[in-house]
């Protein structure tokens, strides 16, 4: 991770620099080495199920939390529809791309069936955008929802396209630079390494222009308009990015999961998103991703859990559910905003005298 | 020859939009169902002009700003601005012609820095606002920003985030704002509502240092600020224009005294 999340700004009088400034190796923080030496690592550490499926589909769900991150953290703008983006993805991979249902498929190769999917994905999701923006808060989640729904239905019942109930299996990524890469290793890198660059452009385009800009609407359209900005624009452009890293990770996910069906975008999995962005938390874009492993993790051992303290084992939604609670009702900001206060609690200065607090927390009078 | 022919021809756009005034409102009236705030309101500044809008609560004066702005479509009437007819036009449409507001109740990026709030202005009224390069700390529009945010003296809090600004320095951050790019016309709505004495001289001092090819309309309760800074005065009173004249004019005229409960109205 190459970035800092620093959102300060150096004296204008320091040495010269330019826009790759805040992206020099020196100034990431000990922590990020840490953690990126342990993901580069982790297939040494742990077996091929835990890289594959917990690994592999928590950063894939990170990355389409993460475009709803961007949307809502930095634009103020609750998408449900981020789910279906990625999910229209996978289907126009598998419909142009190869699949095992032949009739429909079109068997076009990978290098040209994956830029198409990306293309009409991305539009699919800004042509939502478009629709939504000129709404506020609950209506903006109320008409991606509408068009979240109305996509699952859609796919259910149409099967000329879509295939209707069972969708398309057989979906494989292409045999590239002799590497097989649906074998765990492999999907890993792979999706690692797609999902450090859509954090990394995340993070980097908060600081840019455009970014900054969107937080300005965020906290004050009217303002923005004041300012000059087209805010309409503004925001449709913010769900061009959003979508096509939704569309990315929607890639990635077909290639996990070897299908797509209804079943991937439904309203389940739309409100899914939304749960593993608020419990990681919508402030950074790091958040997502600790949202997805909280959740992939739940996912896969809640029903081991359930099954030991003598429930019944398809009760492991319950448990999702009661985690997502308390983690909404003990820290609204999520994990990360957990983290913060006790960061700023160790960190804390006495605002009058300077001196460091004492860690409990309390302040002399 | 030619040249000649193009200097001469530049001359005469030059005075053309030179003669043309920097706001012109023809019959601009705005309803909220029933109810007039504003209504039949004629107006014209010159390039330049300073002139401050006064009137009690009610009197129309946001609502003039507002429409003006775009903020809100009048429901009758046209907004000319430096000639040309904005009467339709979006607010970001006016802003990139060269007007510029604050607003009464500070409406500033709470979650950003001050610097970052100063350069958002500044790239609003320039190129690349949908640009993804960060900028780097010689960028120009940096440069800029940070300039205005020295003019209003809130180098120290350069990097402060404005949600944690005290009330005085918001007011002034709401002026860099303002400022910020090239402004040919700028609207302050009581940009001195609640500050401090001294921090009224600074807000003084920065209207009068302004260039002086920037117009400006002032809306402002406080007779001793408005009665410095401006050239020309507008009453306002029930969305109607009550008078208009030269500051002393105004101040002396009876009917005014007697709209503001009988010489309440002096500063002294």
């Amino acid at each position: 991770m190459a970035v800092t999340e620093d959102t300060g700004t150096a004296p204008i009088n320091g040495k010269p620099q330019s826009w790759w400034s805040g992206l020099s190796l020196a100034s990431v923080p000990t922590p990020y080495w840490f953690v990126g030496a342990i993901l580069l690592l982790l297939p040494v550490l742990v077996g091929p199920f835990m890289l594959f499926q917990v690994f592999g589909w928590a950063l894939i769900l990170g990355m389409i939390a993460l475009s709803l991150m961007f949307l809502g953290g930095y634009g103020g703008m609750v998408s449900l529809v981020q789910m279906s983006v990625a999910a229209s993805a996978a289907y126009m991979l598998a419909i142009f791309g190869e699949s095992a249902i032949t009739q429909i498929s079109l068997g076009w190769p990978w290098w040209v069936a994956i830029p198409i999917a990306l293309i009409i994905a991305t539009a699919f999701g800004t042509l939502t955008g478009a629709l939504a923006v000129r709404t506020e808060g609950i209506y903006t989640i109320m008409i991606t929802l509408a068009i979240a729904s109305a996509f699952f239905y859609f796919t259910r019942q149409n099967y000329v396209l879509f295939n209707g109930f069972s969708g398309f299996n057989g979906v494989t990524p292409p045999e590239l630079f002799g590497v097989d890469w649906r074998q765990p290793t492999p999907f890993y890198y792979l999706t690692l390494f797609w999902a450090a660059v859509a954090y990394l452009s995340v993070l980097y385009v908060s600081r840019a222009p455009f970014g900054l800009a969107l937080q300005g609407v965020r906290d004050n359209a009217r303002r923005m308009e004041a300012l000059g900005y087209n805010v309409t624009a503004h925001r449709i452009a913010a769900y061009v990015l959003a979508s096509f890293i939704a569309a990315v990770a929607g890639i990635l996910l077909v290639w996990l999961n070897g299908q797509v069906s209804p079943g991937t975008a439904g309203i389940g999995p739309a409100i899914d998103i939304l749960i593993i962005a608020v419990i990681g938390g919508l402030a950074r874009p790091v958040g997502p991703f600790i949202g997805a492993i909280i959740y992939v993790l739940l996912r896969t051992f809640a029903l081991d859990f359930m099954v030991s303290i003598g429930l019944s084992g398809e009760r492991f939604q319950l448990l999702v559910g009661v985690v997502f609670l308390a983690i909404v009702f003990w820290s609204p900001d999520g994990i990360l905003g957990l983290w913060e206060r006790w960061r700023n609690r160790m960190n804390s200065t006495d605002r009058l005298t300077g001196k460091a607090r004492d860690n409990d927390g309390g302040s002399e009078v | 020859m030619n040249a000649m022919a193009n200097t001469s021809s530049m001359a005469s756009r030059l005075s053309a939009t030179g003669t043309a005034n920097a706001l012109e409102l023809r019959g601009v009236s705005k309803f909220f169902g029933a109810l007039a705030a504003m209504q039949d309101i004629t107006l014209t500044v010159k390039p330049g002009e300073r002139r401050a809008v006064l009137g009690s609560n009610g009197a129309g004066k946001t609502t003039l700003f507002n429409c003006i702005t775009g903020d809100f479509l009048p429901t009758s009437g046209v907004v000319r601005m430096f000639g040309e007819d904005v009467t339709k036009f979006p607010p970001h449409d006016r802003i990139r012609r060269g007007l510029r507001r604050t607003y009464q109740i500070s409406l500033l990026f709470g979650g950003l820095t001050v610097i970052d709030n100063v350069y958002l202005a500044c790239r609003g009224v320039s190129r690349n606002r949908f640009s993804l390069i960060r900028p780097g700390r010689s960028d120009a529009l940096m440069h800029a920003a940070a300039d205005l945010i020295e003019a209003v003296h809130l180098t120290d809090v350069h990097d402060t985030l404005v949600s944690e600004l005290s009330y005085g320095q918001q007011r002034q951050l709401e002026i860099a704002l303002a400022l910020a790019g090239a402004p040919r016309f700028i609207l302050f709505d009581e940009p001195a509502a609640g500050l401090s004495p001294t921090e009224r001289r600074d807000l003084i001092d920065i209207l009068n240092n302004l260039p002086g090819h920037m117009g400006y309309i002032i809306i402002e309760h406080d007779m001793d600020v408005a009665l410095r800074v401006a050239e020309s005065v507008t009453m306002m009173h029930n969305g109607r224009i009550f008078k208009e004249g030269k500051p002393e004019e105004i101040e002396a005229d009876p009917e005014v005294q007697e709209l503001y409960l009988g010489g309440g109205f002096t500063h002294g």
